[in-house]
């Protein structure tokens, strides 16, 4: 991939992430913090192909490392912003 | 391009990233508002899967595959097992823990690329560009890595203490400059192996020393600011591996994250500079301010209860001393009472109020209380002057006068809830001490205000009995 694309991608992105939160209300600040946490461990994927192309004992330590806080960061992310989600409830759909 | 080609097992994987950057977008969209945050993170969660299984087939892993399967089981279920049983007062430092093993990823990636470039391999993807992103996000991922596991010590209360010396920013800014020359000589020469090492180890230094002598009131913000750190470093990861959903969703984070960053920042009266380089809430501020004329006065529970029971409305403001004493399902029987009643019954939420933004809300929605009953400082404000009762259970700066009023408070020109402006206050409260950051509190000498002494559950347990006995 070229810079200049990378570069655009980038941008891009950066404004995307800005427009996407910028409306958030103070009561959804812990859960989506927690859900963009979430979103970041696609780093997952990136450990895995390091850990998949590693061929010496170092890369393989480093790279089982990688793969092993990635997947903590996704499973964990997941499991805490959903818990969290999970209560918000309205009063019209039965409150308590 | 014929149908064969266009099937390649590349396009496939090529075609499920692309998809997976569509839902994340999708999801951070969905969770920022309440009625369909739910449906957010489980869309973000379809892309993560569908990201993560494509990936086994990715043509660029050639072995290792038993190694992977491995640590991503005892990755999952470490992680699985620990997000289950967190009590909703402890996630503030779950989710800085979580963060930290994002940032950590990150940066193992750019170390075993930086690996292969001194062993003799070569980057995945050479070029300059990748090279100084590799360094970059190696920097910012192990800053976040190390910083993030300090944050979450210190809110799990492993490391009480706020450690300062005299002349800390001096070295911390020496360090971060030789951190930023080892950078430069990774990047653009050959290296050898101790600076690999000096490289990793300072950068983790760094991320400990940036964040000890932060005080627990600002740890949300700077936790805030980590995941933002995280998701620039696996965006630039993602470049040096040329993986288009790493650098958008880390880019996407890295954004969001830094806005998230302002407003909390902004919610506390607290430039996000003050927070990195300033010492609050570290009691080294003092008192501030000369002490309030008039005395407190208290009042019983049964009373209590009577003012409440017979007021047209009833404003409620929780402080993190009511998610300490759990009595959140107490206030919300008590809420339901009163509301029976035909009280008018709101609960005001500062946005600092918990241990980070939005907390609190986490907090209410697990006792039951629906988030439509629940407003926020804008929205509330306004309200107080028609409001016969504040009842104010484990808060307390967040309510203080002297914000408004007082210069010389360390807190002048916090935006607080002007509960003072109802007729009535009523204050739960453990003693008359200060609390949490030492300043002194003028709304609990104020004559409109009345003191309810004791735990917060078991006041909020009278307080249910005494109006059912009414």
């Amino acid at each position: 991939m070229e810079g200049f694309v990378a570069l655009y991608i980038f941008m891009l992105a950066a404004f995307t992430g800005y427009e996407v939160i910028s409306k958030v209300p103070t009561i959804l600040h812990t859960p989506l913090m927690s859900g963009s946490n979430f979103v970041h461990g696609i780093v997952l994927v990136g450990a895995m192909v390091a850990l998949g192309q590693a061929d010496n004992t170092v890369e393989q330590i480093i790279g089982f490392v990688a793969v092993l806080l990635a997947a903590g960061n996704v499973v964990g992310g997941y499991v805490v912003t959903e818990r969290m989600l999970e209560m918000f409830k309205s009063s019209k759909d039965g409150g308590s | 391009m014929n149908l064969e080609n266009l099937l390649s097992i590349e396009n496939l994987i090529n075609f499920s990233y692309f998809a997976t950057a569509i839902l994340f977008i999708r999801g951070l969209k969905l969770m920022s508002s309440p009625v369909t945050a739910r449906k957010g993170i489980i869309w973000a969660g379809v892309g993560m899967g569908i990201a993560t299984v494509v990936t086994f087939a990715h043509p660029q892993i050639s072995s290792n595959y038993g190694l992977m399967l491995l640590a991503i089981t005892i990755g999952s279920v470490l992680a699985w097992w620990s997000g289950k049983r967190v009590a909703m007062t402890d996630m503030p430092q779950m989710i800085a823990l979580y963060n930290g093993m994002g940032g950590g990823a990150a940066a193992a990636i750019a170390a075993v690329e930086l690996v292969r470039e001194y062993t003799g391999a070569g980057l995945t993807h050479g070029g300059v560009v990748a090279q100084v992103l590799a360094v970059l996000g190696a920097l910012i991922g192990t800053i976040a890595f190390s910083g993030s596991l300090i944050a979450f010590a210190k809110l799990q209360g492993w490391m009480r203490k706020v450690y300062r010396f005299p002349g800390q920013q001096v070295v911390n800014l020496l360090l971060f400059a030789g951190l930023l020359f080892l950078g430069y000589k990774l990047a653009f020469t050959h290296f050898g192996g101790m600076d690999l090492y000096l490289f990793f180890g300072l950068a983790l230094l760094i991320g400990v020393l940036m964040t000890v002598p932060i005080g627990g009131a600002d740890m949300p913000v700077v936790i805030s600011l980590y995941n933002a750190l995280t998701g620039l470093a696996v965006g630039f990861e993602g470049f040096v591996l040329q993986n288009p959903a790493m650098m958008i969703a880390g880019i996407v984070v890295g954004a969001a994250g830094t806005l998230l960053t302002q407003l909390m920042a902004k919610a506390m009266n607290r430039p996000l500079t003050n927070v990195l380089f300033a010492g609050f809430g570290t009691g080294d501020d003092g008192g501030g301010g000369e002490g309030p004329e008039g005395s407190m006065k208290s009042i019983e529970a049964g009373d209590a209860a009577i003012t409440m029971a017979y007021a047209e409305k009833v404003v409620i403001v929780p402080g993190y001393g009511m998610a300490v004493a759990q009595a959140q399902h107490k206030i919300w029987e008590l809420t339901q009472l009163l509301k029976d009643r035909g009280v008018k019954v709101a609960f005001a939420i500062h946005p600092v109020a918990g241990r980070m933004p939005g907390h609190m809300n986490v907090l209410l929605a697990e006792a039951g209380v629906p988030y439509d009953l629940i407003y926020d400082l804008e929205d509330i404000n306004s309200q107080f002057p028609n409001t016969d009762v504040s009842l104010v259970i484990g808060a307390n700066d967040v309510v203080n006068p002297a914000a408004r009023e007082d210069k010389s408070s360390p807190i002048y020109g916090m935006p607080i809830l002007d509960v003072d402006h109802s007729h009535n206050v009523i204050v739960v409260k453990r003693g008359q001490g200060t609390g949490f950051s030492g300043i002194q509190n003028h709304l609990f000498f104020a004559d409109n205000t009345r003191m309810l002494y004791g735990d917060g559950q078991e006041v909020a347990q009278k307080l249910v009995a005494a109006i059912k006995s009414l």
